[in-house]
Parts: C-alpha cells; structure tokens; sequence
C-alpha cells in the first residue's frame, strides 16, 4: 500500500508543478484572475497538455505491463500487439487523403486491426498467447508496408505531415477531447488494476491460472480488448510515444516486485507522472521548438534503465 | 467416489480410460511414456478440453464445473513452472490462495495456510527468494507448496519427484502418504518403487487405456511390469523387509 500513497503523491505534485514551468514566464496571479494572455497560455495551452500527458502516460504503461504479462514476454509493449500500427495506418491515410481528422481515422485503423487480431486469435472458445502474439507482429508488419507505400507516393507536405505524426508528440487538446478520453481510460485502467490477482496466476502461465479458477480466454480477451482501447485512444491523439510502455513497467518491477497489486497501481500514477516529466522536459528544453516527447523518453528512460538494470539485477534478476 | 470416468478420451494420448477413483488414499499412476498419464492427469484438472467419454467428480460432470468452485477442491501440481517475472517465492505461494479468497485482501488465514504450505514442503526459509533463482527441486516444492496453501480436497501431481534430491523423494512421498488419509492425492510417477512403498492404489496406463488397477502387490509384479514396460525385474526384500524391484542392466 506505501509505494501507491508514495506514487500518488509524486504524481500529484508533478501535476501542480509541471503547468507552471513552459518557455513563456507567465504570472501565476495573472492567469488565476483571467488576464490574457497568460490565463489563456495557462488554461488552454499548458494545463490540457499536462492532463494529456498524464493520461497517456498512466494508459501506455498499463498496457505494457499488461501485455507483459499476458504473453508472459519481458520486451512486450503496447505497440506489440498491432492495435498503434493500425492507428498508424488511419492517421497517414487520413493525411494522404487530405482529410483533417487524423485522430479519427486512426482510431478507426485501430479499431480494424483490433477485430482482426482478436478474429484471427480466437479459436473456437480457447484463445493463446502465441497466436495473439504473432498475429499482432504480422499485423505490425503489414502495417508498417502499408505506411511505406503510403509515404512513397506522398507529396513533399504530405510526407512532412506523416513524419511529424510518426514521431508523437502531445499537444494542447481542447477539453471536451480529454473528457472523453478520461471517461473511457480512467474506467478502464480501474478495470484491469481490479483483476490484479488474476493477473498475477496468468503472469506464471495459462495453465497455472486456469487451475485455480481462471478462465484465461475470457481474461486474455478482456486484456487484449483493454489494452487495445487504451492504447488505440492515446495513440491516437499523440501518435506513437516509444518507450514509457517498455521501461516503466520493467524499472518499477525492478523496484517493488512482480506482484500486480502494486505494479499496476503504481505503473498507472509513475507511468503519469513520467510522460508529464518528459514532456515539461521538451517544452522547456530548447524554447521554442518544442521536441517530440517520443525522443525524450527514450533518450531520457533509456540510460536511466540501463543504470538501473546494472544496479539491481544482481538482487533482483539471479 | 471422486472421480468416475466412463470410456474417457481425449483427442491425443487417451482413449477408453475407465475407473473410479475415492475420496481419500494415495492412488500413483505409471505406465510407459506416452501411455496418457499426464494427458489423463490435465483431464481431471479440467485443463484438457474437450474429452471424450464422461468423468465426474463428486458425481458432476467435469465440464459442468463452474471453475473456480471446482479449483477451490482441487488443485493441480505440474512439473515445472517457468517465471519470467521477479516473484518472490511467497507472492507463489499465496497464489495458491487465490480461487479461496479472491487474491486482493489476505486474510490471517490466508497467511497462516500459505506458512504451513511452505514449512510443511521445506521451503519456508527461502520464501523472500526469487523464484526463477531457486534450483529445479526448489522450484518443485515451492509449486507444491502453493498447491497445497489451496488447502484441496483433491490434490493431482505430475511427476513431483523429477527434480527432488533422494531425502525429499522420500519426504514428499512420506507427506502425500499422510495427506492420502484426508484426502484424494494423485501422482504420476516412473519410480515404481516408491509407488510400491507409499500408495494405497496403483494404476498403470498403457496405450492410452487402464492396464491394472490395484494394491501395489496385486498390480507391481514382475510379470505384468515386463508386458507393459518390457523390463524383466524380481522382487526382493528390500529394506525394513518390504518388496523392492530390482532389475539389472540388461533387463531391457
């Protein structure tokens, strides 16, 4: 219980900080009295990024502990199972089309590619974790043919605007988006935290959970359905965001142990608390430009992670 | 009764098993590789799906079992286990607990049955390790162990002697001799002699169906261990003057 009230607490002080730092100075009693333009910087640009942070960060890092475990694999992440990649797809044809709603359309590939994977995965009433995991590489694959193609016969703008999707990034989304957004996620991270203990039999193996009362098909299909909204929402409303799925999971297991009681909860609020981190990071870094966020969480996590691997695997990993 | 198959099949390794098996005693299965053993073993787990034929237990169809009203009777003990992830070999052990109390809140009781699941397998000292560093026969008490911390009417296990070292052999099968007082233990093994020494009822598996049901005495004799292993072997007295297989290099 400790680490959650701990990583709770993080989170919420990230959340009160991180609005009030950015490239522009802006004045605190300014903004709370409604003066432009700094309640404006405050209100519409600032505070809605940090809450899209937040909320992708808390989905993509259940997602990789999740996927983690249901196929029982260590380099799984939300991307592995296809669902970002047809979110991919939506977005680039969208922007190859001249449509203006590539959040849309990439919800739309997401949705596609989720009915395949689950269509193709599912045999009868039984559904395996090798069979989920190859189809969602192969649908990854296709996918990334298909972006190829896409790409190649783009024009010059065209193809700026896909690999400016590509690369991720967060941005100021208006509020009415991030409500829907939090109606769906926040009851869908609550649901999987719920079945922790469940997920800790399925973490061990099919077998192991189905002979203490697990019915494994119906919970894989509830964790591939879930991870899938979650990661199809965010990704698209942020493009792919490499990385906080792969090394948070891995850095807390590190730290608190394998128990999903603990890791789940906690992945959701540091997952948060990271992706705010990184992405105040990249506003404030090298004012104005602002990187994308994709960059730094790899550039940032990645040698935080190796130092942690060299530290604590000798406790910790035999 | 426990379980009654009637011409219970599977679609690979079972076909025609029928027996009975009671509410108590320690029954061992053998029988040569691919006989069916393990096959018939995740049969009554309820982890073999779909069977052919009808088994029952405690007079209800197994695919008529909501799940895990059926894993709070019985529970399961495979051979091995393989973790990728840091589970201390106590959070194990409590799983065991899972299908009794949910797995969110642990109750005392659920603590003091998963601490008497690790002391009475010798496992208790090494309850903060990780699992994944724990040697082969480690790693099978511990599994045993959160078999047991299930608290089971019916406990089946699949070759749970592979990796012991010869004074746990002897332990556990000392201990599923014990618990064979209060309640159903089945156990696949190879080692005829300690089936001979500690179970109540044997039975050997051959081509998929029953090929002996019985005493140690009545089914462990020469004669039918060579038609269903082709090994010649003698009884002897072994030690304490009980019967003992012994069989010479050439016995093949």
């Amino acid at each position: 219980m400790r680490p959650v009230v701990l990583s709770a607490l993080f989170l919420l002080a990230v959340t009160v900080i991180a609005p009030l730092l950015g490239s522009t100075h802006i004045d605190l009693g300014k903004a709370f009295a409604g003066a432009s333009p700094d309640y404006d910087i405050f209100y519409y640009a600032r505070v809605p990024r940090v809450l899209l942070a937040l909320l992708a960060g808390a989905a993509l890092s259940i997602t990789g502990v999740l996927f983690q475990c249901m196929l029982r694999d260590p380099l799984a992440e939300p991307y592995t199972l296809g669902v970002s990649s047809g979110a991919a797809v939506g977005a680039v044809l969208a922007i190859c089309l001249g449509f203006q709603s590539t959040g849309l359309a990439s919800l739309i590939g997401a949705a596609l590619v989720l009915l395949i994977v689950i269509g193709m995965s599912v045999d009868g009433r039984r559904m395996s974790s090798f069979t989920l995991l190859l189809t969602g590489v192969t649908m990854n694959s296709i996918a990334f043919a298909i972006i190829l193609f896409l790409h190649s016969i783009a024009s010059f703008a065209q193809s700026f605007a896909i690999s400016r999707w590509l690369m991720g990034g967060l941005d100021a989304v208006p509020y009415s988006t991030l409500a829907w957004l939090a109606a769906i996620v926040v009851p869908v991270l609550i649901l999987v935290t719920m079945r922790a203990p469940q997920w800790n039999l399925l973490a061990v193996g099919e077998e192991w959970a189905a002979s203490r009362g697990v019915s494994t098909t119906l919970l894989m299909g509830f964790g591939y359905v879930a991870g899938s909204v979650l990661t199809g929402l965010v990704t698209s409303l942020t493009g792919p965001i490499g990385f906080v799925g792969l090394i948070v999971p891995h850095a807390l297991r590190l730290r608190f142990g394998a128990d999903h009681r603990t890791l789940m909860p906690c992945s959701i609020l540091l997952g948060a608390a990271f992706l705010v981190i990184c992405d105040t990071l990249s506003r404030t870094m090298n004012p104005p430009t602002d990187f994308p966020v994709g960059v730094l969480t790899a550039m940032g996590g990645g040698p935080f992670f190796l130092w942690l691997l060299r530290t604590k695997r000798r406790s910790l990993w035999m | 009764m426990s379980f009654t198959a009637r011409r219970l099949g599977f679609s690979y390794g079972l076909h025609e098993a029928t027996f009975e098996l009671p509410q108590t005693g320690l029954i061992t299965l053998a029988g040569p590789n691919g006989a069916g053993k393990s096959t018939l073993l995740g049969i009554l787990a309820g982890l073999r799906a779909p069977y052919r034929g009808s088994v029952t237990y405690a007079g209800r169809e197994l695919r008529q079992w909501p799940r895990r009203q059926f894993a709070t009777d019985v529970a399961y003990v495979p051979q091995a286990i393989h973790i990728e992830f840091p589970f201390t070999v106590r959070e194990v052990v409590r799983m065991g607990r899972t299908p009794r109390s949910g797995g969110w809140y642990e109750s005392e009781h659920d603590r003091t049955a998963a601490e008497q699941a690790m002391s009475i397998t010798d496992c208790f000292a090494l309850r903060d390790r990780d699992f994944r560093a724990l040697s082969g026969g480690e790693r099978q008490r511990v599994i045993l162990a959160a078999a047991l911390a299930q608290e089971p009417k019916t406990l089946l296990l699949d070759e749970p002697a592979t990796h012991l070292d010869l004074r746990h052999q002897l332990s556990l099968y000392r201990l599923l001799a014990r618990l064979g007082r209060t309640i159903l233990v089945v156990a696949v093994t190879h080692d005829l002699n300690l089936a001979m020494q500690f179970s109540d009822r044997v039975v050997i598996l051959e081509g998929g169906g029953v090929a002996g049901d019985g005493t140690p005495g009545e089914v462990l004799n020469p004669a039918s261990i060579e038609s269903v292993f082709g090994v010649r072997t003698t009884l002897q007295s072994g030690p304490e003057g009980k019967p003992w297989l012994v069989y010479g290099m050439d016995g093949a």
